[in-house]
């Protein structure tokens, strides 16, 4: 575990830069993690799909697959890969604060 | 109401009372986990105590763990093939119909010709439905052409007629995304293709290649190191995080949504799997991409007390797998019964899963994991564990007897249970993959 300082905070986070506590998550840490990970600008369709995300993490303990999050988000799945290129799922989870999705078996 | 079988000597009046103890249970699904189960219960409940009924659309039970042989000419689809009838006891009713939808509030099952169906338990082993459509021209032209899946027995005997053929270029198999059942089956095919092409003299004219939308061969570290070596060994070339988003069956293109693309003379594909149609018109009881939730260890939904699943058609974070359904349809037994006394449940599943992996060649490997631990290699009673070995080969071949004369008709098998056991295994440190 790393603790980085974003916007002036320090928040811990794992390997790959999940936040590994969502309550240090923030809307202006939310941005900056983006600008990070190559968005510039996070617009309504991002913020209803990082919304979403974390959200149903909060409530109930999982994050959706990028399946459930197409039909669930009303953000159909083509578009969610053009929101966020390098996968959906995990790059949301990462902007939204909330751990790995983790994969099926 | 369906008929409820041979009536009693004693008075009217007894009868009735005699209806109104018999408890009815109802098991939707008659594959591998419904037709287990209904058996199972059917040998823990005396005829006059318990009423039960398999419901399923059609009479064709498919031995599926068979499909992977049969593109390569290994298998015929008829010989993995029985009456789903002939394989439960008597004293079960089977009702040849399609559920039409299931109401939890009420505890009524309604089948397609409106028939209703009270019980007091229900279970739920519906198993997936493949849903080609659901992917960009998957299932449009070029459909069992040039693009095939080896998941049903036309798919597979088209895809045997295609390989037949098949005279070098470019072999893509792609799986479109998880959960899909048995998630080794893609690999295995890799394998097999890739032997049968050598037999064949093709090989050295054919690009194979596994397309993946896990960031590794497999889900698990370990196993997926391990799978990844024996692609690489066998030149077959490993292509991840690759989520199929569209398909041209007629120029031959697997395309991602992430913009990448893969040209194929040949796609072997496993399509997005989601739950039974009905799931959607039964309120309450599934999720969006119709699975049904359980308890992961009891295998009780949230939806009601009285409604259990297993096998495939849950939500569970195991394998979608044949061993699966039987370990839980073990510990589901119980647990109705111990329902209907009112009894604490039995939490005694976890996760068990075993699977065989054909690597070809006559080889086989051997993978046995549970919800908490991944596969790990070491023994298995005589079997070694994740490494080829011709008895692992011999063991899957063997299981075909076992499925249809052990396993559906509910005998106990000697070493394998719900719990998955630890001695013979050595842990390793999971390296970074
Ligand atoms: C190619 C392939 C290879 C496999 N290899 C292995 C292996 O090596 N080892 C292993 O352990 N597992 C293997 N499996 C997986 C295994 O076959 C399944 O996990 C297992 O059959 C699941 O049992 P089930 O009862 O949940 O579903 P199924 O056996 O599929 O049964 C579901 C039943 O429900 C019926 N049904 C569905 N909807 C309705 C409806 N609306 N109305 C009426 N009836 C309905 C269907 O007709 C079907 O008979 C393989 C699967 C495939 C496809």
């Amino acid at each position: 575990m790393t603790t980085a300082t974003i916007s002036a905070t320090s928040v811990d986070r794992d390997a790959e830069g999940f936040l590994t506590d969502p309550q240090q998550w923030s809307e202006r840490l939310a941005e900056e993690i983006a600008r990070e990970n190559g968005i510039e600008e996070l617009t309504e369709r991002h913020w209803l799909v990082v919304r979403f995300m974390r959200d149903r993490y909060l409530t109930t303990g999982s994050a959706p697959s990028i399946r459930s999050l197409g039909k669930e988000s009303g953000v159909p799945v083509k578009e969610l890969y053009q929101l966020f290129p390098k996968g959906p799922a995990k790059l949301a989870a990462k902007i939204g604060g909330i751990p790995k999705p983790k994969g099926c078996i | 109401m369906p008929d409820r079988g041979p009536r009693s000597k004693l008075g009217v009046d007894a009868n009735k009372e005699a209806d109104m103890a018999k408890k009815q249970i109802v098991i939707l699904g008659g594959g591998t986990g419904g037709t287990m189960t209904a058996n199972r219960l059917r040998r823990r409940f005396e005829n006059d105590a318990a009423e039960i009924h398999v419901v399923d659309r059609d009479d064709r039970h498919v031995y599926q763990p068979g499909l992977l042989f049969v593109p390569f000419g290994l298998a015929h689809s008829d010989e993995i093939v029985r009456p789903r009838r002939r394989q439960l006891r008597s004293g079960i009713a089977f009702h040849q119909r399609g559920v039409e939808s299931v109401e939890t509030d009420t505890n009524r099952v309604v089948l397609d010709d409106g028939t209703v169906l009270p019980y007091d338990v229900l279970v739920v082993a519906t198993g997936v439905r493949l849903q080609p459509e659901e992917t960009e021209g998957l299932s449009g032209l070029g459909w069992n052409e040039r693009v095939f899946t080896f998941y049903t027995p036309e798919g597979a005997e088209a895809l045997r007629g295609a390989l037949d053929r098949f005279d070098g270029g470019r072999l893509v198999v792609n799986l479109v995304d998880m959960p899909i059942k048995c998630p080794v089956a893609p690999l295995e095919f890799a394998f097999l293709a890739d032997w049968y092409l050598r037999e064949r003299g093709v090989r050295t004219r054919t690009e194979l290649v596994y397309s993946t939308p896990l960031d590794g061969a497999f889900t698990k570290p370990i196993a997926s190191q391990r799978l990844g070596g024996l692609l690489t060994q066998k030149d077959i070339e490993l292509v991840t995080e690759f989520n199929a988003g569209e398909v041209d069956g007629v120029g031959g293109v697997l395309r991602a949504f992430d913009g990448r693309e893969l040209d194929f003379d040949l796609l072997v594909t496993v399509p997005l799997h989601g739950g039974a149609a009905y799931v959607e018109r039964s309120p309450g009881l599934g999720d969006v991409l119709g699975f049904v939730p359980a308890d992961k260890r009891t295998l009780q939904t949230p939806a009601k007390p009285n409604v259990f699943a297993l096998g495939d058609a849950t939500d569970l974070p195991t394998s979608k797998a044949g061993s699966v359904t039987h370990f839980e349809a073990e510990v589901l037994t119980e647990n109705v019964a111990r329902y209907f006394d009112g009894r604490d449940l039995d939490t005694s599943y976890d996760g068990h899963a075993n699977c065989f992996i054909e690597t070809g060649f006559h080889k086989a490997l051997l993978i046995d994991f549970n919800y908490e631990t991944e596969p790990l290699p070491g023994r298995f009673g005589p079997l070694p564990l994740l490494r080829e070995s011709r008895l692992n080969h011999m063991g899957k071949l063997l299981f075909q007897w076992v499925y249809w004369h052990a396993l559906l008709p509910g005998r106990e098998v000697p070493g394998l249970g719900p719990a998955m056991p630890t001695a013979g295994k050595r842990p390793v440190p999971v390296h970074a993959t």
